[in-house]
């Protein structure tokens, strides 16, 4: 009986080594949306085509991808021309230009070309700050019913598409 | 004249560790000490490990300029906390809430220093085998020095 | 050329650890002495080898050979050459080269100074030695090779070592750190010699407490210099953020704690010795623990070297290895049947129980927390934090758990001490203690329960140290026999333990009574902080060797008094271009005055933090006394050769003691 005992420690040291294993296929800094299931929020802003204030269900209708772009931002540069290809392909998108300048965003839509349905002008980052967002480039997919389902952080790229976000636009066009 | 002092300047460089120096002005010490205390209880969600007090990322300035009008708007901690974990998760709560799911974490040192003195005293009373000794009497010391003098002065080098 | 041979110096240092983890071990196996006395050559040879390969390493960086990887993304031309031979350790692959060649010295140590060791145990000490020495050492070769070169395309100036490696506090203290980390392989490896050999007894507790208090002394000197150092060059002020890297250094030493006092009581009276076997194996494990949570990425940190899972996986099975065979032989081999011995509950045995109750709980706790984060997300329950807040209100309440009873440690006596005793020795001043204590706050404003609890414990420490100081003094007549009374081991205990009061109330005063003022100056402005006047004077441009920097010049008053100019900067340095904040300190024993720049704020002015820091030195100051005290204690007599004689001196001594106090 006294021997048992000594065992504990053993079988502690075991669980934490089952949990380490597990861990090393975690990523710490992934960070899932805290809105995952729930509505996308409700905003009134102004989209970069037209300067009077639109609501989200005027802008948003899923389900679509919803972008967070910004012309400061390094990365979306990298990944606009994949999106202009989705868009190609049938995939709804819409812009949530981010801390941005209108002007210096319309410019560069001009320039690289526009992937979106329409581009949500979030100058002081009121919206991102609702949808909790914390970097440039982010991507959300938006459900029928106006859910947020998943969010992507970083670039997206034809592997991002593949193994994250397709499925939700299995009904779409196939490329 | 209350007024909001501007603060940070250019979203510079890589991020490194080091501290922003913000230069809110606050309506109330009271605040002041609350909007220290908070700004050091919520995490950078997109950092490496540091709270919206020290990191230099631009989402930490715009979390501390939100916690700064939150604090002088009147919010309760309870309000902002839950304002932030809405919309950044759980992640962004440098102390977890006690909760059902944070329960081991908040119970554990406290059980744990019970079950522990519980263990002890029952390890000590089985201990008190030892009868209560009397101290040495004279003779036996003198009887135990003489014993020293002698094995010291053959031991020595 | 030359990284070819410190490659292959490192192969070599390998192929000698594999024999020493195997060859002695089957000699003690088969009582094959002339095998068994292969150990020791075998570990100077090891050591020889990676000095080679280290020595190798550090020539490439200070020639700034770019064609080595970890030369051209660490080091630049313009790097102080210092820094160029700190840069060695200041990556993944050169650290852990550091933590090999470290354990290799502490093998060379054991080796050397174990004249009264059988050679059974010598033998069997460095074979586990041996065994850890091949695991890293094969991580090294085969998963982090310091020797990689970067061929074609050799770089022609490198990347530069992150400035805030560039300082002179860094280039100490990993290397502290590795002594005590490392070090703690030795009283791992004397407890598995133990288990191997069936022989759990005073003698092997005696062999191994040196070697456990100097490995936990440097740990101390390792933690207290990070700490430190994080103060002066991070720039806000900070000296402990429970950051999960920091933490894996810390348990460690929380559970080295009880292993200093535990081994002390198995030493003294045979007790305790299946649960000293366990500090032994669980300080060392948490050692490896920390190195796996800090090279694998399985946890994010800011102190954290670049996340490689696959490393991790390497660790991860050493690790397993190493603990769960060490913890099995600890199940099947560990003595199940306790001393006879008894104590009673009002004595220097109970203390010391207390003590390791709280320290090990301290630890679990802290490792906890630590891996709260990664338990949910691998129950899939979400993605939570734990930060200073929490370790704050957790950590602080065990540690007043020692508030009553720490002061009596020093005092109490082996085996049967009475209440009455106690309080005739120590009743009246402790009643005036308690009234000081609870007075204490209101000298620094206003009432304050961390700071009179932190007053009770350091002066009632201090009242049982100096009591039980004078007693053992007693009698000698002049400064020199008074001296000559003490051993190096109660002298080590006593500055120890009065290191560690300084250390709390240092602790508690600075997190209390700190004030900070951040606020926006332009030259000519004037602020005011705890009755410190600081005037900015002016800002101008100053330049470095691999930097440029805007400095801010400060005049410190106190009334009318100048008492100091403090020039902080915000430097940019030129081949990264990393900004970084230097702060600059005027350090006083009772206080630090302490001024940052952040952000310029429009015309001429910039935001600055202003820091008054009441007491922060005791922090570090009663750390180096703790660190000073644990090294002391090895050179005591009682651990070198000759046991027999000296120990029934030291007995008789203590009898002395006892007649005198009834005397």
């Amino acid at each position: 009986m006294g021997r048992l005992r000594l065992f504990v420690p053993l079988v502690a040291f075991a669980l934490l080594a089952v949990l380490l294993f597990r861990g090393l296929s975690l990523d710490p800094t992934a960070l899932p949306s805290a809105l995952l299931d729930k509505p996308f929020p409700a905003f009134t802003l102004p989209t970069l085509g037209s300067d009077t204030p639109r609501s989200r269900d005027d802008v948003i209708k899923g389900p679509a991808l919803v972008n967070v772009w910004a012309t400061w931002c390094y990365s979306c540069r990298v990944e606009h021309p994949f999106l202009v290809e989705l868009a190609e392909r049938g995939i709804p998108i819409v812009g949530l230009n981010y801390k941005d300048e209108p002007t210096k965003a319309r410019q560069w839509l001009v320039d690289l070309g526009n992937p979106y349905s329409d581009n949500i002008s979030d100058t002081e980052g009121v919206l991102g700050l609702d949808l909790g967002v914390y970097g440039a480039p982010e991507t959300y997919v938006v459900d029928a019913s106006g859910n947020v389902r998943y969010r992507h952080v970083g670039v997206l790229d034809s592997a991002v598409w593949e193994g994250e976000l397709s499925r939700f636009f299995s009904q779409e066009a196939a490329p | 004249m209350r007024q909001m002092l501007l603060v940070p300047v250019l979203a510079l460089l890589t991020s490194m560790a080091w501290a922003v120096i913000e230069t809110y002005e606050f309506s109330s010490l009271e605040n002041e000490s609350r909007y220290h205390r908070l700004s050091q209880e919520l995490r950078c969600p997109k950092c490496q490990n540091q709270n919206i007090a020290d990191s230099n990322a631009p989402i930490a300035r715009d979390l501390r300029a939100l916690l700064h009008r939150q604090l002088e708007a009147g919010a309760s901690d309870e309000e902002i906390l839950a304002f932030m974990v809405e919309r950044y998760g759980e992640f962004v709560r440098y102390r977890p809430a006690v909760n059902q799911q944070t329960a081991v974490l908040w119970i554990f040192p406290a059980a744990a220093v019970a079950v522990g003195l519980l263990v002890l005293i029952i390890h000590l009373r089985r201990r008190q085998r030892v009868p209560r000794q009397p101290e040495p009497s004279e003779t036996e010391l003198a009887g135990l020095r003489a014993a020293l003098a002698e094995s010291s002065g053959a031991g020595k080098e | 050329m030359l990284a070819e041979v410190g490659h292959f110096s490192l192969i070599i240092a390998f192929v000698l650890a594999v024999l020493l983890s195997s060859v002695p071990l089957w000699g003690a196996w088969r009582r094959n002495t002339a095998v068994m006395l292969l150990a020791p050559s075998l570990a100077i040879g090891f050591f020889v080898f990676l000095a080679t390969a280290f020595g190798v390493l550090a020539i490439l960086f200070l020639q700034d050979d770019f064609s080595v990887k970890v030369v051209a993304s660490n080091s630049n031309t313009l790097l102080p050459s210092i820094y160029k031979f700190s840069a060695v350790w200041g990556n993944h692959e050169g650290s852990l080269l550091l933590w090999v060649l470290i354990l290799s010295g502490w093998m060379v140590a054991v080796a050397r100074f174990s004249r009264g060791l059988p050679e059974i145990v010598l033998t069997r000490v460095l074979s586990v030695m041996g065994i850890i020495a091949v695991g890293f050492t094969a991580f090294a070769l085969f998963t982090s090779n310091p020797f990689e070169r970067l061929l074609p395309g050799t770089p022609g100036e490198g990347s530069d070592l992150n400035p805030l490696l560039q300082d002179p506090g860094l280039i100490i203290h990993p290397p502290l750190l590795y002594m005590g980390y490392v070090g703690f392989s030795v009283p791992f490896a004397f407890a598995i010699a133990a288990l191997l050999g069936g022989q759990l007894d005073a003698a092997w507790a005696r062999w191994s407490r040196p070697w456990t208090n100097v490995a936990w002394g440097f740990l101390t000197l390792g933690i207290m210099l990070g700490s430190w150092w994080a103060y002066y060059e991070l720039g806000w002020g900070g000296w402990w953020f429970w950051d999960p890297v920091e933490n894996a250094s810390f348990t460690p030493w929380l559970v080295g704690t009880a292993l200093v006092h535990s081994l002390a009581v198995t030493e003294k009276r045979g007790l305790f010795r299946s649960w000293t076997v366990l500090m032994a194996i669980a300080a060392f494990s948490l050692s490896l623990l920390g190195t796996f949570l800090v090279r694998s990425g399985v946890l994010t940190s800011v102190h954290a070297f670049a996340a490689d899972p696959d490393r991790g996986l390497f660790i991860l099975i050493f690790l397993g290895l190493v603990i769960g065979g060490s913890l099995t032989l600890y199940a099947v081999r560990a003595p199940t049947v306790a001393s006879r011995v008894g104590y009673r509950a009002i004595s220097r045995e109970a203390l010391l129980l207390f003590n390791n109750l709280v320290f090990c709980i301290s630890a679990l706790t802290v490792l906890l927390g630590t891996l709260f984060p990664l338990i949910m997300d691998a129950l899939g329950q979400g993605k939570y934090s734990v930060g200073p807040p929490y370790f704050n209100a957790v950590f602080v309440p065990l540690m007043a758990l020692l508030v009553p009873l720490m002061g009596l440690g020093p005092v109490s006596r082996w085996k049967q001490d009475s209440l009455p005793r106690v309080w005739h020795e120590l009743g009246r001043p402790a009643l005036v203690i308690v009234v000081v204590s609870l007075l204490a706050p209101w000298t620094l404003g206003e009432f304050n329960l961390w700071i009179a609890l932190a007053t009770l414990l350091s002066l009632w420490l201090a009242l049982g140290l100096i009591k039980d100081l004078l007693h053992r003094t007693r009698g000698a007549s002049g400064f020199g026999s008074k001296l000559a009374r003490l051993t190096p081991s109660y002298l080590g205990m006593w500055c120890a333990h009065a290191g560690f009061a300084m250390v709390v109330l240092g602790a508690t005063v600075v997190t209390q009574n700190a004030v900070e003022r951040d606020i926006r100056m332009a030259p000519g402005d004037r602020q005011s902080v705890a009755g410190y006047e600081f005037e900015l004077m002016e800002i101008d441009r100053v330049s470095g060797p691999n930097f440029v920097a805007d400095q801010a010049r400060f005049s410190v008053w106190q009334g009318d008094r100048k008492i100091t100019e403090l020039t902080p900067q915000k430097r940019r340095y030129t081949a990264s271009g990393q900004v970084m904040t230097e702060a600059d300190i005027d350090a006083g024993f009772f206080r630090d005055l302490f001024v940052a720049m952040g952000e310029p704020v429009g015309d001429a002015a910039w935001a600055i933090r202003l820091q008054y820091k009441p007491l922060i030195r005791w922090i570090w100051l009663g750390a180096l006394l703790i660190g000073f005290g644990a090294l002391t204690t090895a050179f005591d007599r009682r651990y070198r050769a000759r046991v027999a004689r000296d120990l029934v001196t030291e007995q008789a001594a203590e009898l002395e003691v006892a007649a005198a106090s009834h005397g």
